[in-house]
């Protein structure tokens, strides 16, 4: 048998690691364990996309358009709301439609990772039972799986931009930083929400609903500027914040776009404090809690 | 590389908080059994005890078979060595690279073809980009799926599957192995070949820990034997020994 000769010259050999592990650990080494996870969670990155990715083409095996289904019911979606609310709010269909759906595409995006985030962790079961991986790199997952579905959906925004001919010119790319942001703030998000709601399974459903209201008094489908002098108080919602430095820029000089940003970095700060210091002391207790 | 393979167990224990039950009628259970598994924690919270102050220390060379009745927590220890779930008290220390077959169907995705699956397995192990075309080699080979291997999983009749999936398992040697009991089970439908590469494998490993109820498979493979029983460490040692005491007779050399 020529078999196990040629067994030796294809063998594969795994990373060498090593691991220390205690109970009541100080706070240094949770700290030194998190981070940790993010470093291997990072050079993990092309399993990051390939689940991201895998997770798309499942949802959408053997449909022929596959994700841009999405891309047809976002787009139908924007146009009858266009339609609809151009006329009640009495506004310019050329003018709000772009806004209309900027906003609508951007808002799926955020709300679709607050509530996968949910699930980051409890949907990775049993990978994560069966071999030690790092936990960041399923946060990185539900964000490049939601990023692919943003990017199916740019093409709606690309679509109602050019019928309007509303180019945002190069003041457009002031939307990076923003989106800079958002990455960060998707990881914190993802890996905060992730670790408590798998203890706590009752989270999900208050988070959604939390979502849906956020949609009705955040400004996704209305403008700022109908609140009148409401309008100050805006800064004050995190998710208007983070919709806006991202917004402002492409539609061309939002009002609020400055205190958008003082808004949007100071809640993200927040946001990853509170997810560090949660994550630090829930990572070793996440695989009892699945 | 090459770092000298060491575990070190030091007073661990693993206990499961029974999170999502209905913990009412648990703590019932628990103040009926007393000295059962069952328990609480200081948060009065109702555990299972799964494993209680294991000491262990395994060097280069060691081969350790689990021994044990169904729940005496073979499969956490394994867990607990592979750094999956941390312990609850004490210490754990591994040095050198890692492979836990606790799983056999790790990572396999039904929709995915052959291929695919071996590329992401790949990925699973962090392997660079290079090593993959070696790894997909090695295991559309050993498999044998030839034309199947560009279809899916889905497809394929239950056979094909576990070649796959066995393939993919025992593809990656590391320096310590860690095996559950599913990979020995069955050992009657496992071809010649696939013996043959598992022990190939097991003899590559440095440190190899397996836990198993076929008491011939632990004899002929390993040098230490440790009975767990009750998540507590009953008795170790040499393997005529322990397992004599385990099975309650002498056992008659081979
Ligand atoms: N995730 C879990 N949650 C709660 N209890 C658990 C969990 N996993 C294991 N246990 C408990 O821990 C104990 C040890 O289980 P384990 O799977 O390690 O046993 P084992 O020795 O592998 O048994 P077997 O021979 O049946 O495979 C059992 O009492 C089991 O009920
Ligand atoms: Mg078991």
């Amino acid at each position: 048998m020529r078999y196990p000769r040629r067994v030796m010259s294809t063998t594969t050999i795994a990373a060498t690691a090593s691991l220390d592990l205690k109970a009541d650990m100080s706070a240094s080494s949770r700290h030194r364990l998190a981070i940790d996870d993010l470093v291997r969670g990072a050079r993990l990155w092309r399993l990051a996309f390939a689940l991201g990715w895998l997770d798309i083409r499942l949802r959408y095996r053997g449909s022929m358009l596959g994700p841009f289904w999405l891309t047809i019911s976002t787009g139908v979606m924007v146009a009858a709301l266009g339609v609809l609310y151009s006329t009640l709010f009495k506004m310019d269909i050329s003018d709000y439609l772009p806004f209309l759906a900027l906003s609508q595409v951007l808002w799926g995006f955020l709300s679709a990772l607050v509530s996968e985030g949910c699930t980051t962790f409890t949907e990775a079961e049993s990978v994560i039972r069966s071999v030690r991986m790092p936990f960041s790199v399923f946060a990185a997952r539900t964000l490049i799986r939601n990023t692919i579905v943003l990017g199916h959906n740019i093409l709606v925004i690309v679509v109602t931009f050019a019928i309007f001919s509303r180019w945002p010119g190069w003041e457009g790319l002031m939307a990076i930083p923003g989106l800079l942001l958002w990455i960060v703030d998707a990881l914190a998000l993802t890996l905060l929400l992730g670790a408590f709601c798998a203890r706590f399974r009752d989270i999900q459903p208050i988070v959604n609903s939390v979502m849906q209201i956020m949609f009705f008094v955040t400004p996704v489908i209305w403008k700022p500027e109908q609140l009148g002098t409401g309008m100050a108080k805006l800064p004050l919602n995190p998710f208007f914040d983070l919709l806006e430095i991202v917004r402002g820029p492409l539609l061309g000089g939002g009002a609020l776009t400055t205190t958008a940003w003082l808004g949007a970095i100071g809640f993200s700060l927040m946001l990853c404090v509170v997810s560090w210091a949660f994550f630090t002391r829930a990572r070793g207790r996440i695989t009892f809690w699945i | 590389m090459a770092v000298r393979a060491r575990i070190e167990v030091e007073n661990v224990s693993v206990w499961f908080p029974l999170y999502h039950g209905s913990s009412r009628s648990l703590k019932k259970m628990v103040v009926a059994a007393a000295s059962g598994r069952l328990g609480q924690d200081q948060q009065q919270r109702v555990v299972v005890r799964a494993l209680q102050d294991i000491n262990l220390s395994l060097e280069q060379g060691d081969r350790l078979g689990l021994v044990g009745s169904n729940g005496a927590g073979k499969t956490t220890l394994l867990r607990v060595l592979a750094g999956i779930y941390e312990p609850v008290t004490g210490r754990l220390r591994v040095q050198g690279s890692l492979n836990a077959l606790l799983d056999p169907s790790l990572g396999m995705n039904m929709e995915l073809t052959g291929r695919e699956n071996i590329l992401l397995r790949g990925l699973y192990n962090g392997l660079p980009k290079p090593m993959l075309p070696r790894l997909e080699e090695d295991v559309a080979q050993f498999a044998e799926l030839s034309d199947f291997l560009d279809l899916p999983v889905r497809i394929y009749s239950a056979g094909m599957v576990v070649r796959l999936g066995f393939a993919l398992a025992t593809a990656i040697k590391p320096q310590i192995l860690l095996m559950d009991e599913w990979f020995l089970a069955g050992d009657a439908v496992f071809l010649e070949k696939a013996k043959h590469r598992l022990e190939e494998m097991v003899r590559g490993a440095d440190i190899l820990v397996l836990s198993s109820h076929q008491v011939e498979i632990i004899r002929d493979w390993c040098t230490r034997v440790l009975w767990l029983d009750q998540g507590k460490i009953r008795a170790d040692g040499a393997p005529q020994a322990v397992l004599s005491q385990y099975l309650g007779t002498p056992l008659e050399i081979a």
